[in-house]
């Protein structure tokens, strides 16, 4: 935070994270929202079908909030309010321009109300979720580690606003690293082929996974938080990309626009496969990207 | 004051305590004696603090005729119980490597300690200070929580073992008197000393339950442990001839060449004590022992004594390939141990592996060495000394009501205990979720390796991610309700109510407060080695603030609980029978649902893992020696 750098320019440092605070609080929900339509859309050309309209997202989180609220526990739901509120913290932090150690410990935190609302849940379906869930963190947190160190290893900081302002093309000295993260992209915007714990297509063998308990306004919660977290995904991998912003955008949404052919393309693995894939894959191609700096640069 | 009297006095007092807990055998003596002498122990520590505060640095010589002859007695008299001890239960090798020690350091003194000349026995620096308040108050709350469930242990297993409490707590005390005196012994032979008597009294704690179990495991934590003291014993002797001095802070001055072999023998002494690979099975095997035991072990002394040696000497480790070699044994150690946490069910299995992979942390900042290096080691010390006393504590009590440490037996604990699993969570938070202390280290040593050399991040990366994913499932096993029970948390007496609270108030505070802990206590002893400093970014204390702050107002959202919801069952493939929880099979029978953890044994298996960590340790170890020979 910059609140302190310069004892002149408090006020201005404060006044410039407040508005980029509010910016990002409303920007990113939309940003989210009309990505998930275009996703709708797209994948319903994929599969020959004309989709919904592109606000469709926001209808069904706007109808799911007039639903009767059903819950098997009667404290699960406070999970998913602070799931939701470490999501747009998190988010906060990033498009603030924080240390993004602590940006990645904050969305684990959140992460960790996810699934504990699963458990809460007391509920056998939502219980495989978050065992599920568990394992797809641990499966891709080495990648998104790796992506925070790498970024130091070439820049120096781990402030994202100074990663923003870099000269660098990060994604030139850290190509293995950001196709980690690429590869782990997927469990993060919950699609195929790793897609394990809230499987989207209904009647599979989990069911909704993780979310089978949670109804009415606690789902609504969950997809507004996967709004947010797919702005915040994205803005990673914008970072990669940060000396020119039409780079950064247009990458992100391209990476965004390969997720969704990659979710219609592949079906969903067994969570061993992808366990293994992205720790194997974080490790030669994340650690193997360090290893590489390291040596080139010493 | 003088500032001779309050780091004796800490050595003496509990040293008394003991005694007089083993003349004074009644209940009630029992009690006034714990609680007075854990009062005054923890004042003491908290004296020493402001002490060191004011005065700075404290050394100074202790001339008192016959203290060094009445050390060597007591050294040869340990010796011979263990070697009797060893005889009596067949264990040979114990009681060689117990006469081995005895004889090279007895004939050591005799024929060169009137030549030994030593400044000053004593040294009491900031960091003394953490590990004084450290054992002062951690380890006296433990003393206090024993009273209450050593009686309890002893009403459950009636009959089953001998109920031994006033040796129990003798030795409770005589552990605490020498962990002090590791802490402020400058002189290694004191040193030595004392670290001796806590390899005793571990073995002795750890067979307190006296079956052919306990027995076996107090025998492997004896002899891994005198293995260690071989180490030790070899160093002084070495350092005596080489260097020229038995003084710590003189070797820590000293040109790195001539004191690197007998500090990578102290390294490995550490190394032992603090259960790293190839030695980490003693520790594992000490659960057996009372709940109170594990707690003393695992948090506030025994393997912070190994630690708190290695990194008294990670500024001769810096940059050595010595101390490149103990750094990777840290993080190996880290990293496979965290992994076989990932398999275990038993509570207390899982806690003993964490101990030992957060100790790895500490071990590969120490052997690091650079400034950040032991800043960070320095906060993982004291965040998992709380928590982790914690931890025990909450698993004690647990154990004796449930009848089993299982983390599959404990669902639904949130109703059947509230209080108790609420401070289970809390401590469990404590190791691993932001913005709680383990967490602020894990972010001081992921800065101090990428500095350093990103390449050991590599470790803690893997690894982390595993530590997240055993502790949430663990926690998620309390959280989640299989069927409706009252909630029954009596029998737990005040004597074990009152250290679980104040350590659940610990857990939280150290983080609160970490910005003071950091600036009062942890960075004058960084600037004193270093002449250099480090601190987390104001900002970034402030976003931890602000994420604690609101972590801890998820309680408020229950006054919102049950509010506007209906309730219903859970999905059960919509074959639910009237009780809700279970379903109709396809016999047309009801069926209880189930929830068990996943554990992946297939993928973490321990046995496998060990032995490779084992020999790759080994090996490191090998090529340190190797290294420095050639």
């Amino acid at each position: 935070m910059h609140l302190f750098d310069v004892r002149g320019n408090f006020h201005f440092c404060l006044m410039k994270t407040l508005y980029l605070f509010i910016l990002y609080l409303i920007g990113a929900p939309l940003v989210g929202a009309w990505l998930a339509g275009w996703d709708r859309r797209l994948s319903a050309r994929l599969q020959s079908r004309v989709g919904p309209p592109i606000l469709q997202p926001v209808y069904d989180v706007l109808k799911l909030t007039q639903k009767e609220n059903m819950v098997v526990r009667r404290s699960q739901n406070f999970y998913i309010a602070y799931y939701l509120i470490f999501v747009i913290f998190t988010g906060a932090l990033f498009f603030t321009g924080q240390d993004m150690l602590l940006i990645i410990f904050s969305l684990m935190l959140a992460s960790v109300f996810f699934v504990l609302a699963g458990f809460k849940a007391s509920s056998p379906y939502s219980f495989i979720g978050a065992q599920r869930e568990l394992v797809q963190i641990m499966a891709y947190e080495p990648a998104v580690i790796f992506a925070a160190i790498g970024m130091y290893m070439v820049t120096g900081t781990f402030e994202v606003s100074k990663l923003a302002q870099t000269n660098h093309w990060l994604i030139l000295s850290l190509p293995g690293i950001f196709f980690a993260y690429l590869f782990i992209l997927a469990m993060k915007l919950r699609k195929s082929p790793f897609d394990i714990s809230t499987s989207h297509h209904g009647h599979q063998e989990v069911v909704k996974g993780i979310t089978t308990e949670f109804s009415g306004k606690a789902l609504a919660m969950i997809e507004v938080a996967h709004w947010y977290e797919t702005t915040f995904i994205l803005g990673i991998v914008y970072l990669f990309f940060a000396k020119s912003v039409v780079a950064g955008l247009s990458a992100a949404l391209a990476a965004y626009v390969f997720m969704v052919f990659v979710d219609n393309a592949f079906a969903r693995v067994k969570w061993p496969l992808a366990l293994a894939s992205s720790w194997i894959v974080a490790f030669l191609c994340g650690a193997g990207n360090m290893i590489w700096l390291f040596f080139t640069r010493h | 004051m003088d500032t001779t009297f309050i780091p004796v006095s800490l050595v003496i007092v509990p040293a008394i305590a003991a005694f007089l807990l083993l003349i004074f055998r009644g209940s009630k003596a029992k009690n006034f004696i714990v609680i007075s002498a854990s009062a005054l122990i923890a004042l003491g520590s908290l004296v020493l603090f402001f002490l060191n505060n004011m005065e700075g640095l404290i050394r100074f010589k202790l001339d008192i005729p016959g203290v060094s002859a009445g050390m060597l007695g007591i050294e040869i008299f340990m010796a011979l119980f263990i070697i009797f001890i060893a005889l009596r239960n067949g264990k040979s090798l114990v009681a060689l490597l117990a006469l081995i020690q005895v004889c090279l350091l007895t004939g050591f003194e005799l024929r060169y300690g009137h030549a030994l000349i030593v400044a000053n026995d004593v040294f009491i620096d900031t960091f003394s200070v953490i590990m004084a308040l450290i054992i002062g108050v951690i380890g006296t709350l433990i003393a206090v929580y024993s009273l209450g469930y050593m009686r309890s242990f002893h009403r459950l297993h009636a009959g089953e073992f001998p109920d031994r409490q006033p040796m129990f707590f003798f030795i409770i005390f005589v552990f605490l008197a020498a962990m002090f005196g590791i802490v402020f012994s400058n002189n290694l032979l004191w040193l030595y000393f004392f670290w001796e008597i806590t390899t005793l009294s571990s073995f002795l704690l750890i067979g307190y339950k006296g079956n052919a179990e306990s027995a076996q495991n107090a025998f492997r934590a004896l002899l891994y442990n005198l293995i260690g003291g071989l180490f030790f014993a070899v160093a002084i002797v070495w350092m005596h001839f080489f260097a020229g001095t038995i003084e710590m802070d003189k070797l820590m001055v000293m040109h790195k060449a001539v004191v690197m072999f007998p500090v990578m023998l102290l390294c490995f002494a550490g190394l032992t004590k603090s259960a790293q690979l190839p030695f980490s099975s003693w520790l594992v095997g000490a659960m057996v022992a009372p709940s109170p035991v594990s707690a003393l072990l695992h948090s506030s002394t025994m393997v912070k004594a190994g630690v708190y040696l290695i990194v008294r000497f990670a500024g001769v480790l810096e940059g050595t390939v010595v101390g490149l070699m103990i750094a990777l044994v840290g993080g190996i150690t880290f990293l496979l141990t965290t992994f076989i946490a990932v398999s275990q069910s038993d509570a207390k299995k899982v806690l003993a592996y964490s101990t030992i992979a957060n100790l790895g942390l500490i071990v590969m900042c120490a052997g690091i060495g650079t400034y950040q290096a032991v800043w960070a080691a320095i906060l993982l010390i004291i965040f998992h000394a709380v928590a982790k006393g914690l931890l025990f504590l909450c698993v004690g009590v647990i154990e004796h009501k449930l009848h089993s440490r299982d983390i599959e037996d404990m669902t639904g604990l949130i109703i059947k205990m509230p209080k108790m699993s609420i401070m289970l969570q809390v401590g469990m938070a404590g190791m691993f979720l932001a913005p709680f202390g383990m967490l602020i280290s894990k972010w001081a040593v992921l800065r101090a390796l990428v500095d350093y050399n990103p390449l050991l991040t590599i470790f803690l990366v893997f690894g982390s991610s595993a530590t997240l994913f055993f502790w949430v499932k663990w926690m998620g096993q309390l959280l989640c309700v299989l069927k409706e029970e009252e909630d029954d948390e009596t029998g737990i007496s005040r004597a074990e109510w009152m250290p679980l609270t104040t350590l659940t108030i610990f857990t939280v505070g150290v983080c609160a407060f970490f910005p003071l802990i950091a600036k009062t206590m942890i960075e004058p002893f960084i600037r004193q080695m270093y002449n250099a400093t480090v601190t987390m970014g104001q900002g970034n204390i402030m976003i931890m603030l602000i994420m604690l702050a609101m972590v801890m107002l998820f309680p408020l959202s229950f006054f919102y609980y049950g509010k506007k919801v209906k309730v219903v069952d859970a999905y059960l493939s919509g074959a639910n029978t009237a009780i809700g929880t279970s379903f109709t099979n396809s016999l047309g029978g009801a069926t209880p649902m189930e929830m068990k953890n996943y554990y992946l044994k297939r993928y973490f298996q321990e046995e496998k893992l060990l032995r490779i960590g084992v020999a790759v340790c080994i090996f490191l170890m090998c090529a340190a020696t190797f290294i420095f020979v050639s």
